[in-house]
């Protein structure tokens, strides 16, 4: 489709031609049947959608809206102080527990490394995850595209 | 420098009702942005909420000198992307109504055609790619000018005017067919 034509269509939608653009418009729609019938088809749709809008929501919605970001916020602020109590707890508990774990002398030393190969397996299923979830997922240049 | 802009400064240093003022200012249009573009109240409010925080949270990041709407919009509209690619089978709400002064002394018979024909619309706009479907949301619904929304989406003004030729184009050409 001819650009300029398209232009032309659109700052008369807009109200926005000049009287020369006005007059080069009206040439071409004389001049040309077919962007005639573009421009009648453009014309009807552009009306039919300038009758329309999208359906507004009760009051309370924007009354509340504010408060609704706001705790969302703050939610979040708290989730942060939560996993890190959570993360020096844990880590002050494996601590102690590995090293009773290792102070213990009636556990036989093989179920002792039969656990210790366990545990390292678990850790490195969960760092492979966490890996996947925020490092490779973060790059991936096209997760927006639709496809 | 706009009323949205103030001197530099860090998202530590935005002050809480500073921030309120900036959603007070842009919710409406956050809210009606992601409605277009989800055709569902819920999704809409929780995303344009959830984008707000991202922009609370990245502020740092914003160039005051630029509109806020335009830098919120594109935060927005990730999010909006991401929640159609996880839920592509989603069921649309009817989200389109006729302005209050089309509604004024009309019979019932007018109340029902009126209906079907915006059914209609909502379901042809449904059935346009994201961005047809975001050009005519942003133009003809929220009556953004060529201009701000070639800002917004980061496009020139003729693209933005060519781009919306072409979607209303298929708007008209899916209407003819539901309409047979």
């Amino acid at each position: 489709m001819n650009e300029r034509f398209i232009v032309l269509i659109e700052k008369y939608f807009a109200k926005e031609l000049s009287d020369k653009e006005k007059s080069e418009l009206e040439t071409l729609l004389n001049d040309n049947p077919k962007l005639k019938e573009e421009f009648e088809e453009q014309k009807r749709v552009k009306e039919v959608l300038t009758k329309m809008k999208l359906k507004n929501p009760s009051r309370e919605v924007w009354d509340g809206y504010w408060m609704g970001v706001y705790n969302r916020i703050e939610r979040g602020i708290a989730w942060i102080l939560i996993s890190i109590g959570a993360i020096i707890f844990f880590a002050y508990a494996s601590i102690e527990a590995v090293n009773s774990f290792i102070k213990d002398t009636q556990t036989p030393p093989l179920v002792k490394i039969g656990i210790g190969i366990l545990i390292f397996g678990i850790l490195v299923l969960l760092f492979s995850l966490i890996r996947e979830k925020f490092f490779i997922t973060k790059r991936d240049k096209y997760k927006e595209v639709q496809r | 420098m706009s009323s949205e802009t103030t001197e530099n400064r860090s998202f530590s240093k935005i002050e809480k009702k500073e921030f309120e003022m900036l959603v007070a200012k842009n919710m409406r249009r956050a809210y009606y942005s992601a409605l277009g573009l989800l055709g569902s109240h819920d999704a809409a409010m929780d995303l344009s909420q959830e984008a707000f925080i991202r922009a609370y949270k990245n502020y740092d990041k914003f160039d005051e000198r630029r509109n806020f709407f335009s830098w919120y919009y594109k935060i927005l509209k990730n999010l909006c992307l991401n929640f159609i690619r996880d839920k592509k089978r989603r069921k649309e709400e009817p989200i389109l109504e006729y302005r209050n002064d089309e509604l004024e002394n009309e019979n019932p018979q007018e109340t029902v055609e009126k209906n079907e024909l915006t059914e209609l619309i909502q379901e042809a706009l449904s059935e346009l790619e994201f961005e047809e479907r975001e050009i005519i949301v942003l133009r003809e619904f929220e009556d953004y000018s060529y201009n701000e929304i070639a800002d917004m989406l980061n496009i020139p003004a003729g693209t933005v005017m060519s781009r919306l030729y072409y979607a209303r184009k298929k708007l008209a050409g899916k209407l003819k067919r539901m309409m047979i």
